[in-house]
């Protein structure tokens, strides 16, 4: 992609090492700063404006979400899995919904599966929105942010009329969703396939060939696919390498394998690849939902989980008016439901990477150990050893493309 | 995309290490096998090189305490061959007194904070890791938190003691 691009940056600066100032001090970047978004800390030394080598310091707001894990029944951390990465929380909800159903062999009924694959698809967008964004903000472009902020706030409402919050969603129960999507819901998800192209392509018409965007970003980090891989990147960021990995297409879960869709690859890896990459990924999670859309129509309506009343707790109306609802929610809540003996991992294409769960049963209402397998937390590794040697701002730059977030950096 | 059955990456592991490959198993269709300490970097060097393998990417690095085990402790890789789209998870178990294993890093970049993590939470030592420091936990931490005797709430709270409930 951005071959093109560096033949008409004839005019970038060119730093060399005799430019060097001969005086190190050492830059406290974050635990807070404006420009980190979120509780990072590089102490950095840096000669003039350029960074010589970094330090990072993590677990600013450690939680410990796996040792909580381990005293919760399963139903209890799907609220857990909300504050990993908190920007796109349906993705992590139905990540771990699906390794619970994986470990008790529930299969689904398609239309849930589709329920699952537009709100998915849909946290990916809102998730993308923020990166591409900020990004934009980061480089000195505030109009693109605010023009799409817009329609996440859309994508909320629509997260609101699915299960009532925005945020943090806590969508879903293992064996499906709590409640039927509504009306306004469905028709909400329509409105916003319909909207939301016009908005993106005007962000990309900001962006995708404006110099000033490029001259910063194209060239910088550039990362190339064997110190990518060797760094177990995965996601986007692995993807603008060239690696077309892609957890939905490699090991499709909840009928992806159905859908018709493109996995957007880059060739440099550097931030402007990164961007090109994400803003990709919005126009094919769009051809998804609408796929999903024509999909949930042909399926008989009303089905909104699996028909597993030992494992999927009764809407509360049910509880209170049937007595086997009654018994099941009893047995659920007070955890005399039996579990399988057996370990299980299994990974959902994350916003910013390959989200596993690695779970262990031994039999009991909690896990005997769960271990979230965090992309953000294994992709930010690389940030300070590939930030020496870069300008400051290029390091700025480069971690709001990276997309890490702080929640789930800290687990 | 070539896709390599379980049963020929345990064949060619086999092939290579007879003995030291022992309790295997498929839960959920994903090869689970078990090595030992002194060989457990021969068998990821093996997985990652062979070019029938070509496990080349290392997806994460664990560890599961079973305080009545005999070894205590067990350290999980995970490791994913994207070229034949294939995973598998190697084993291995430590002495609970001295829990010391080689370091992964030499292989993966990846893996420093991957140890740096299980070392934090376990207390698993990586021999030869470059800067085995804690990462999550603050750095005057004492016990490795993530260990079964060390338990989430106070241990002098009744309230939530199972046998209230019949369990």
């Amino acid at each position: 992609m951005s071959d093109s691009i560096s033949k008409i940056l004839p005019n970038k600066p060119v730093y060399n090492d005799t430019d060097a100032q001969d005086e190190l001090f050492t830059l406290n970047l974050g635990p807070t700063h404006p420009a980190t978004h979120g509780v990072f800390q590089n102490v950095l030394q840096v000669d003039g404006e350029r960074i010589v080598s970094g330090v990072s310091t993590i677990g600013y707001i450690h939680r410990a979400f796996e040792k909580i894990a381990e005293h919760r029944p399963y139903y209890q951390i799907t609220p857990l899995t909300d504050r990993l990465n908190y920007c796109s929380s349906p993705i992590n909800n139905m990540g771990w919904h699906m390794t619970v159903e994986k470990l008790l062999n529930i299969e689904l009924p398609k239309r849930v599966q589709y329920m699952r694959v537009i709100v998915m698809e849909l946290a990916r967008i809102a998730d993308h929105i923020i990166c591409n964004g900020i990004l934009g903000v980061d480089t000195g472009a505030f109009s693109g942010f605010l023009y799409v902020m817009q329609e996440r706030e859309f994508i909320y409402e629509i997260f609101e009329e699915i299960c009532g919050a925005r945020l943090t969603t806590n969508i879903g129960r293992i064996g499906g969703f709590e409640r039927d999507f509504n009306e306004t819901a469905f028709a909400k998800i329509r409105e916003f396939v319909k909207r939301f192209p016009p908005v993106l392509k005007e962000f990309e018409e900001l962006f995708n060939r404006n110099r000033i965007f490029i001259e910063r970003t194209a060239n910088v980090a550039a990362v190339d696919p064997e110190t990518a891989l060797s760094y177990s990147w995965s996601g986007p960021i692995l993807r603008a390498t060239g690696v077309d990995y892609d957890v939905r297409v490699n090991e499709p879960y909840s009928s992806y394998e159905e859908f018709d869709f493109d996995v957007p690859v880059g060739t440099k890896g550097d931030v402007y690849d990164r961007f090109l990459v994400r803003n990709n990924e919005m126009w094919e999670s769009l051809k998804i939902i609408e796929q999903a859309l024509e999909k949930i129509e042909k399926e008989p309506k009303g089905i909104f989980h699996a028909d597993v009343p030992e494992f999927y707790l009764p809407p509360k109306e049910q509880v209170y008016n049937n007595m086997e609802a009654l018994i099941y929610h009893f047995k659920i809540v007070m955890g005399e439901i039996d579990t399988p003996k057996n370990e299980v991992y299994h990974c959902v294409e994350g916003a910013n990477g390959e989200l596993g769960f690695y779970l262990i049963s031994d039999g009991g209402r909690s896990p005997y150990r769960l271990h979230f397998r965090r992309p953000s937390f294994i992709n930010y590794q690389m940030y300070a050893p590939m930030s020496s040697g870069m300008l400051l701002s290029d390091a700025i730059i480069n971690m709001s493309s990276l997309n890490v977030i702080a929640g789930e950096l800290d687990a | 995309m070539a896709k390599l059955d379980n049963q020929t990456v345990l064949r060619h592991l086999q092939n290579r290490f007879a003995d030291h490959i022992k309790q295997v198993s498929e839960p959920y269709g994903l090869l689970t096998v078990e090595a030992d300490t002194t060989h457990i970097l021969e068998v990821l060097e093996f997985l990652k090189t062979d070019e029938n393998l070509q496990f080349g990417y290392l997806t994460d690095i664990t560890a599961v305490h079973y305080p009545d085990l005999d070894k205590e402790f067990a350290v999980v890789y995970h490791v994913h061959s994207l070229v034949n789209n294939v995973r598998i998870r190697v084993k291995v178990f430590l002495d609970g007194n001295y829990p010391a294993i080689p370091t992964a890093t030499v292989l993966w970049n990846g893996a420093n904070w991957m140890e740096r993590e299980t070392y934090d939470f376990f207390g698993i030592q990586f021999v030869g890791h470059p800067d085995l420091r804690r990462i999550l936990n603050v750095d005057d931490m004492e016990v490795f938190p993530m260990r079964k005797e060390y338990p989430l709430e106070d241990p002098n709270k009744v309230d939530k003691k199972d046998y209230f409930f019949g369990r």
